[in-house]
């Protein structure tokens, strides 16, 4: 009998494999008290009890058999599992642009884990190809895993690492960067790079899907497929991220790395530019401009890289009655730089001046912003605001929060003196800080009103 | 059941026939599965429309499955109407599964244990795949509950082969070429899916054994009643044959006829592919060419789409002359069953969707026609040409399915889900799937079911109707209470009336089961009648306060009412004690109006009088002491 793993079994369970002398993948005949059950003992999540086999029944149905049940395993013979998307060769066109696709993780391409019982990524030129065969009809694609993470433990190690690809490649002659990226973090990282990329030649565009790859409603290949066509085709040589507008299987937007956001949990369209519209729409082959001031493709313009980064910075999210040993514990850490996510206009309350003083005295950069997302800073309509910048805190303008986190750690891998960090996070690099905010900027439209239900009723949402 | 079939000389049971049921049935649950919308709020209005497109994805086993990729080749707009009383985020695959719903797994489990299957250890929430759209996420939460189950049927045991607890599929609004409509309402709500083995030899018994497990379910009284509440999926297969799946038929009795027609089908295929073998054809030596013959023919059926996009194939298929031809049920030939696949994959919408030359129906091909295809094709005599018109692609798809099919039918029968059609035949839905399309639901853990709550359900099991019949029986109820009573929700209350020998079984199932259904016809609603008005109502009859008659006076004027006062009702509708002499005066002024009037036999006379006594004493008075009294007094001295 080969030696086999049994993978995720553990206690009394995994003793009755052994005692049967059987083995994960085995194609057996359990007899139990409740009678005889036929199929393949699949792996179990680590995380379940040690009291269930887990059997795919012939029906393709899977069951778990309570261990006491059993009363005779017998095996005759084994499959196991090999999930594998049909890999095939992705055709070269010397007509068509030349797309390079930057993997990092996430569930763009995805495949089950048994031991967690979870989705892991999977990623390959091959496989896209074999599972997304369109993307040929768009470009040749080259493909770069450059990492394996969920985008939860993305780290500022990566943000650089893919800056210093994304010149590799364009330097290589690529005509279009997309970056495959797990969507919880996809905004931080958009931001980073958008600092960290001081000029680029070609479009750099973000991807990701809200539903894995293996579902057949799965957003993956639609955000794939349209992110490649804005990174083959589009003018726009700026850090993006391409994901569903509606939740329905019909465009996607394009939103500036430093303005956009994951808004919903689950929701397909849960990337929503925050405090002015995307730049354009994507689908079927078309990019639909909506804005005009973005910076236009042009081999001329050289790829600037700028990928310093000091990462003692942190947000504070504010909250009524904070005490202020939660900003004297980040000085005390060593922590060079805090954004505070205000209420309103830019506010916190009093008990914690003492300690916001004593931080920006010890060198600390204190910039705030507001926790209601959209809308600027504005300290001076209430004494406490003005209060506040008195203590050395500055207002942050209309950066989102994880926004200037990410560029408050960038500005201080360039300068820690205090006049030189307030000049570079005011002076926006990326779009990151508008002038001014546009009526459609802030569109929140509420359910039950007879004019949205209309929308609703007519619009794919 | 009595058959009749119009092939005398085809026996099913001769032939092999093989049959199985899937037996889906909604459960009647507060909410649905998976999420916490209400369950059962049905409406066609609807607050939004979402669109989607299906792409096939692997099992878990790293397979693609065979439907999965002949659902993509139809490239289908599928639209979802959403009504956000009935739908929420999580229908639309927008939010992802909440814990299943206890209600609705005890009841399954409830339901496994009648149907003495053994319950799993563990429920694995499965992803069964369906591209058709049918699910917004593209596939069904399923589980399995129960497996290796049996019932007692006639002096044998049909095998419950597994008990699956899942969520239903949307209801269908319209399917028309690439554009296919849902509506979310019935999605989610949760139904079980009862599997038998294929251990039914005769069409008629498919109908018993549905009839059997149905109704079991309705009289452990937990399962959802109504239109589209419950849907019969039938498996049949005849020796030589494959399994084909007959999906959705909603009426029990349709399925004789439905098995019947499937399995001449088969027979009539089998023979098909003889024919094709004694001319040398088979799968993998089909000869067939193509050509184009865009604006060459005059056919109606092709020059009625002026559109410019649209080309014209002809596909020529060697030595298959007169094939298409073949019959394989009352109304249908081997071309129905080809132009079927065609239609569903290609998307081509037009009737009849192709033409070929074995037609010799009024939409045979002109002399002229049949000339430009002999001129275009080199066609011989034992050649077969179809031809196909549409957009480019869809007429592509179109051919590449003819071969196809026809190269399966050298094979013998494909592996297909069919769709009921009203004369009793069916046509192609889609290719059957295969356990590919099944993949575990990574947003669900596993249920552990622990074996004491199994035991606690296993004590409280309703008894099964097959035993309340013999009970019924014995204590001398007629056969047709005997069947209602059985299944009846208030067969508790029956047996509790009925126990201390206080009310009669006849008179307790006659109301509870005859009135009932009475008042239900009068637009009435019986379930709001509680068990506990009703056994009072019993009460006041054991006490004299009324007679039988009036139980349907009282219950109709409550019904009207909404008052459960029985006192009060009695009284308002007159109903009282009368005494005798009181009896006796109406009795003889009804007799001496009687006497006025003439001429009529003795019969009309009594008719008349016990009217006319009835009319002020029903429910008072018992109607058989009347009509002794009224006979009496009729009587000439």
């Amino acid at each position: 009998m080969s030696k086999k793993s049994n993978s995720g079994y553990k206690g009394a369970a995994l003793s009755v494999l052994k005692n049967f002398d059987v083995n994960v993948w085995g194609d057996v005949r359990i007899t139990t008290s409740d009678g005889e059950f036929s199929g393949i003992i699949l792996p179990r999540s680590e995380i379940a009890d040690d009291r269930h086999v887990v059997l795919k029944l012939t029906t393709g149905y899977n069951i778990g058999l309570e261990v006491g049940t059993i009363e005779e395993i017998e095996e005759h013979g084994s499959k196991e599992a090999h999930y594998k998307i049909p890999e095939k060769e992705f055709p070269f066109d010397p007509v068509k642009p030349n797309v390079v696709l930057l993997g990092t993780g996430g569930t763009i391409a995805s495949r089950l884990d048994y031991r967690s019982g979870a989705v892991i990524p999977a990623f390959s030129p091959g496989e896209l190809y074999g599972a997304v065969p369109e993307l040929a009809d768009i470009c040749n694609l080259k493909t770069d895993k450059l990492y394996g993470v969920f985008s939860e433990n993305i780290t500022p190690e990566h943000w650089s690492g893919t800056a210093e690809a994304i010149k590799r490649e364009v330097d290589n002659g690529a005509d279009g960067i997309v970056i495959g990226h797990g969507t919880d973090t996809m905004h931080y990282t958009a931001a980073a790079l958008s600092f960290m990329v001081k000029s680029t030649p070609v479009p750099i565009v973000m991807v990701g899907s809200q539903r894995s790859s293996d579902r057949p409603s799965s957003d993956a290949a639609l955000n794939l497929i349209n992110a490649t066509w804005t990174a083959a085709y589009s003018d726009i040589a700026e850090v993006m991220v391409c994901m569903f507008g509606p939740t329905s299987d019909e465009y996607a937007l394009l939103h500036r790395g430093t303005r956009v956001r994951k808004m919903h949990s689950s929701y397909r369209s849960t990337f929503r530019t925050i405090g002015d519209t995307p730049i354009a729409r994507v689908s079927g082959g078309e990019i639909n401009l909506i804005k005009k001031d973005y910076r236009r493709r042009n081999p001329e313009t050289p790829l600037e890289l700028d990928t310093v980064f000091d990462d003692r910075v942190s947000i504070v999210y504010y909250y009524p009655n904070m005490q202020p040993d939660i900003i004297d514990s980040l000085v005390d850490n060593g922590y060079k730089g805090i954004v505070i996510a205000g209420t309103g206009l830019g506010h916190v309350n009093k008990p914690l001046y003492p300690s916001l003083k004593r931080a920006c005295d010890s060198g600390v950069h204190i910039f705030m912003t507001v926790e209601t997302l959209w809308g600027y800073v504005q300290m001076y309509v209430y004494d406490t605001g003005r209060d506040i910048m008195e203590l050395g805190v500055v207002p942050g303008a209309n950066m989102l929060p994880e926004v200037a986190y990410v560029k408050l750690g960038w500005v201080l891998g360039h300068t820690h003196d205090r006049e030189k960090v307030a000049e570079m996070m005011l002076t926006p690099y990326a779009g990151e800080i508008t002038e001014r905010e546009t009526i459609d900027g802030y569109l929140i439209m509420q359910g039950g009103l007879p004019e949205m239900e209309k929308f609703l009723k007519n619009i794919h949402f | 059941m009595k058959r009749d079939y119009p092939y005398n000389n085809f026996n099913p049971r001769d032939a092999g026939f093989r049959c199985g049921l899937e037996i889906h049935q909604q459960l009647d649950t507060e909410k649905k599965l998976f999420c916490h919308c209400p369950a059962g709020v049905y409406s066609d209005e609807y607050n939004a429309q979402l669109l989607r497109h299906m792409r096939p994805t692997l099992s878990e086993l790293g397979e693609y499955d065979g439907t999965a990729l002949m659902e993509f080749k139809t490239r289908k707009d599928i639209i979802y109407r959403i009504n956000k009383d009935s739908a929420c985020t999580y229908e639309t695959d927008d939010t992802p599964p909440f814990p299943i719903n206890k209600q609705a797994v005890d009841i399954a489990i409830e339901i496994a244990l009648l149907l003495n299957c053994s319950i799993v250890g563990e429920l694995h929430v499965i992803r069964k795949q369906y591209l058709d759209g049918s699910i917004p996420a593209g596939f069904q939460r399923t589980a399995i509950v129960g497996v290796n189950g049996w019932i007692p049927f006639k002096n044998r045991k049909i095998e419950i082969f597994q008990l699956a607890i899942e969520e239903d599929a949307c209801r269908e609004v319209s399917d028309v070429g690439h554009l296919r409509t849902y509506t979310t309402d019935r999605l989610a709500m949760p139904l079980i899916e009862v599997v038998t083995a294929p251990h039914i030899y005769e069409p008629e018994e498919a109908y018993e054994v549905g009839m059997q497990i149905g109704r079991l379910l309705r009289a452990m009284g937990k399962v959802r009643r109504g239109i589209g509440s419950v849907r019969q999926d039938v498996n049949v297969s005849i020796e030589g044959g494959t399994r084909v799946e007959i999906k959705g038929v909603p009426r029990l009795p349709l399925i004789p006829r439905l098995v019947y027609f499937e399995a001449y089908r088969q027979h009539r295929l089998l023979q098909l592919r003889e024919m094709m073998h004694e001319r040398g054809i088979e799968e993998d030596n089909l000869q067939t060419e193509r050509f184009d013959i865009t604006g060459r023919l005059e056919h109606p059926a092709i020059t009625v789409f002026p559109d410019e996009s649209f080309i014209v194939s002809v596909l020529l298929l060697k030595k298959m002359a007169g094939l298409f031809a073949h019959k394989i049920g009352p109304d249908r030939r081997f071309a129905d069953d080809v132009a079927g696949r065609v239609r569903v994959i290609a998307c081509l919408i037009h009737r009849p969707v192709i033409l070929h030359t074995d037609d010799t129906s009024s939409s045979a091909f002109s002399h002229r026609d049949m000339n430009e295809i002999l001129s275009v094709t080199g066609m011989k005599k034992d050649d077969l040409a179809v031809v196909v018109w549409g957009p480019p692609d869809d007429v592509v798809t179109g051919l590449n399915e003819i071969e196809i099919r026809c190269r399966e039918a050298a094979v013998g029968i494909p592996n297909e889900t069919r769709q009921r059609m009203t004369t009793g035949e069916t046509d192609f839905e889609r290719i059957l799937p295969g356990p590919d399309r099944m993949y575990p639901d990574t947003d669900s853990p596993p249920l552990v079911i622990p074996r004491d709550h199994v035991a606690e359900i296993r004590k409280k099991l309703p008894e099964q109707p097959l035993d309340r019949e013999k009970r019924y029986k014995k204590q001398g109820l007629p056969d047709h209470l005997t069947w209602m009573m059985a299944i009846s929700p208030r067969a508790v209350l029956f047996d509790r009336l009925v126990s201390e020998g206080k009310i009669e079984p006849v008179l307790a199932a006659t109301v509870l089961v005859e009135l009932m259904i009475h008042l239900f016809r009068l637009g009435g609603e019986p379930e709001t009648f509680g068990d506990d008005d009703l056994e009072n109502l019993f009460t006041q009859h054991r006490q004299g306060s009324f007679t039988r008659e009036g139980f349907r006076m009282l219950i109709e004027e409550s019904a009207q009412t909404g008052s459960r006062n029985w006192t009060e009702l009695t009284a308002k509708i007159g109903i009282r004690r009368v005494k005798p002499d009181e009896v006796k005066s109406i009795i003889t002024d009804a007799a001496s109006t009687v006497a006025g009037v003439n001429p009529m036999d003795e019969a009309q006379k009594f008719r008349m009088a016990m009217g006319l006594v009835m009319e002020k004493l029903r429910g008072s008075v018992p109607g058989t002491e009347l009509a002794q009294m009224v006979k009496e007094t009729l009587k000439p001295d």
